[in-house]
């Protein structure tokens, strides 16, 4: 591992590091104050484009790239939306990052609101964080005393107001247009894309929707340059030119079965390996990973053989997964059955499906049910080939969904069931003696509750 | 436009009215005034969501509909005084997060979802909290409870606990 000092979570065991004092003892606002005064908005977005910066939200697409597709010109408002609802399972880099440094956030989100000419942003925070609620609020009230935010900011003829506003306990509230329209006041229904919310956004408007951490990402850019950024990951593959690299730091959140679970910031690009010991203090109680998951339960599974996968944007796609998503480790140790754990995927997004589509809405609750009369003892083989069937039939990629929560749900169940079938089979047929090789129709479970 | 309010108070109407400069349009105001009403009654009745509609220019169903959509707010009656959120995604189980939430639904003698009879918790499963670093965790109210055993937890239960903000 390359040596590295953190630097997103510089503030973490700092006294008071949340406070404005603290955050401009260690640099901070002094990027924004020179950016305001000796630099265009076109440098900015300049500026990020340069730094190679995708966005940490889990999509992984260029910040700088996005914030080009805004319309030139516009006659405004353009919003910016900071997407704070953070509900992946396995992720709470965001919370860290409201919680002990806001200010880092802010100025993140100031810088950016620039770069895209937006004089309105909104905080989407998730409901289940009380704490970042009020950090953030009282970080919002010190930077709009101090006049960095608010009508003429620092005199420099730039205004922004930034207001937080609050989720009500909805994963689908994190995908963009459902955060829109949830914003909007409507229920959390994804738009169908195009229009991206680029050219049609929050109010009908032009918005660019971004992740916490890619905020701090670019507070972090604007102080210690593009040069910095781009010495840390990996960089991108000559071999294939679609790969734009994956460069900066990035928050891996280490939890499940680890002696120190935890939030950890590296180099894009450790392995998951290397996460689990170096920061980790391994598998817990000195036992094996059977399985983990990469970067949130979307994301799918990798095998213990797979650990030396290097988790940057490209890496977990190698070995089958859906991507780095939000670089959520969970580690499985050896003592739990994969029915379990799949079990317990599928009960989530049968949860979180906003029910617009027909193969999510289906397909989540059928393979809820599937894995619940496998887990009764009432499993069938041809339950697996179901349960594949259906996991290569919804989500975006097959091209039969609106948003991407579908294939976040397909990808654990194809993964699992590919990567575990031994196991899936054995628990089958042990539970189920007289009953594994059966093929003819069953009677359903009862309905599952939904949002 | 003066109406009659039964369930609303003028107080929460201010609250409402102080955050209408943030929007371009009313209908943004939803979700806020929902959660505005939901502070102080812990449940958002019907009566509560025609008011709403009312004050915001909406149909009561527009306002309804975004208000059933999140299975977050109570209608028929309040939720307890302290609403126990048990997570019960990935981390958490793998660290015993549903032994937790059977072993306090069972020694509450209550179902998921369901209050005490003496109105004091509600118990509900909840998916990730965000603090899986903590795991098996608790949001009470505005209280985080970390790394939770069944006795801790139904230690700190029994605590009193400031309302949810
Ligand atoms: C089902 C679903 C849930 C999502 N949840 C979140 C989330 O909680 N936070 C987040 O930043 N992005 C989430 N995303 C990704 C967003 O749609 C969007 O890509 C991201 O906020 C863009 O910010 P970034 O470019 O800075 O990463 C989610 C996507 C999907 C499909
Ligand atoms: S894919 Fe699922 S969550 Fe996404 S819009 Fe369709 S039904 Fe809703
Ligand atoms: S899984 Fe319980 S807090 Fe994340």
């Amino acid at each position: 591992m390359q040596p590295f000092k953190p630097v997103l979570l510089e503030a973490v065991g700092v006294s008071d590091g949340y406070t404005l004092a603290s955050y401009k003892s260690r640099g901070g606002y002094a990027p924004l104050e020179t950016t305001l005064s000796e630099k265009k908005p076109a440098d900015v977005v300049e500026m990020v484009k340069a730094s190679g910066l995708r966005g940490r939200g889990g999509a992984g697409f260029s910040t700088g790239l996005k914030w080009t597709f805004l319309p030139k010109d516009h006659p405004g408002p353009i919003y910016l939306c900071i997407n704070a609802d953070e509900s992946e399972p396995g992720t709470f880099n965001n919370r860290i990052l409201m919680e002990d440094d806001p200010h880092q956030v802010i100025e993140g989100i100031i810088l950016s609101a620039y770069a895209t000419r937006a004089s309105t942003a909104y905080l989407y925070l998730r409901y289940e964080y009380p704490r970042s609620w009020h950090r953030l609020q009282a970080a919002i009230d010190e930077a709009y005393a101090a006049g960095y935010l608010g009508t003429n900011i620092r005199g420099s003829g730039f205004s922004l107001e930034l207001y937080l506003h609050r989720g009500a306990a909805a994963y689908i509230c994190g995908e963009e247009t459902g955060l829109i329209e949830s914003l909007e006041g409507k229920r959390a229904w994804p738009r169908i894309k195009p229009p991206f919310p680029a050219i049609e956004g929050l109010f009908r408007k032009p918005t660019v929707v971004n992740n916490i951490e890619t905020m701090a990402c670019v507070a972090q850019i604007a102080r210690r340059g593009v040069d910095w950024f781009k010495s840390i990951g990996v960089p991108a593959d000559p071999a294939n030119p679609r790969d734009p690299g994956s460069y900066g730091p990035k928050l891996y959140c280490l939890s499940g079965h680890v002696e120190k679970p935890g939030c950890y910031e590296a180099p894009l690009g450790i392995t998951a390996r290397e996460l689990i010991d170096h920061f980790g203090g391994g598998v817990w109680k000195g036992r094996r990973a059977k399985a983990v998951i990469p970067g949130g339960i979307s994301m799918g599974l990798m095998t213990e053989s797979e650990l030396d996968t290097p988790l940057d944007f490209a890496g977990p796609g190698k070995v089958g997964c859906l991507g780095l998503g939000t670089a959520a480790v969970v580690v499985i140790d050896e003592t739990v059955s994969i029915v379990d754990f799949l079990h317990n995927s599928c009960r989530f997004f049968a949860h979180e499906s906003c029910g617009q589509c027909t193969p999510c809405r289906e397909g989540t609750s059928w393979s809820l049910r599937l894995l619940e009369r496998i887990k009764a003892g009432k499993g069938r083989l041809k339950d697996l080939d179901i349960l594949l069937e259906i996991g290569s039939t919804m989500g975006m990629m097959p091209g039969s969904t609106i948003c991407g929560l579908a294939d976040g749900a397909a990808w654990p169940i194809k993964n699992a069931i590919k990567k575990f079938r031994g196991e899936f089979e054995d628990t089958i047929k042990r539970t189920n003696p007289s009953g594994w090789m059966v093929t003819d129709p069953v009677p359903a479970l009862p309905i599952v509750g939904a949002h | 436009m003066i109406a009659k309010r039964s369930v609303l108070t003028d107080e929460m109407v201010a609250k409402i009215e102080a955050l209408a400069p943030r929007y371009p349009n009313r209908q943004a105001l939803t979700l806020p005034a929902l959660h505005i009403v939901n502070a102080e009654l812990r449940h958002v009745p019907l009566e509560a969501v025609a008011e709403i509609a009312a004050i915001l220019g909406l149909a009561p169903a527009e306002v309804q509909d975004t208000l059933s959509f999140y299975q977050f707010f109570y209608q028929a009656k309040p939720h307890g005084t302290v609403r126990a959120f048990v997570c019960r995604s990935i981390s958490c189980a793998l660290r015993g997060g549903d032994q937790l939430l059977e072993h306090l639904c069972h020694s509450n003698g209550i179902q998921p979802y369901g209050t005490t009879a003496d109105g004091s918790l509600t118990i509900e499963p909840a998916e990730c909290l965000g603090a899986c670093d903590f795991a098996p965790c608790i949001l009470a109210n505005d209280d985080l409870l970390m790394n939770m055993t069944p006795d801790t937890a139904t230690a700190a239960l029994k605590q009193p606990r400031a309302k949810a903000t």
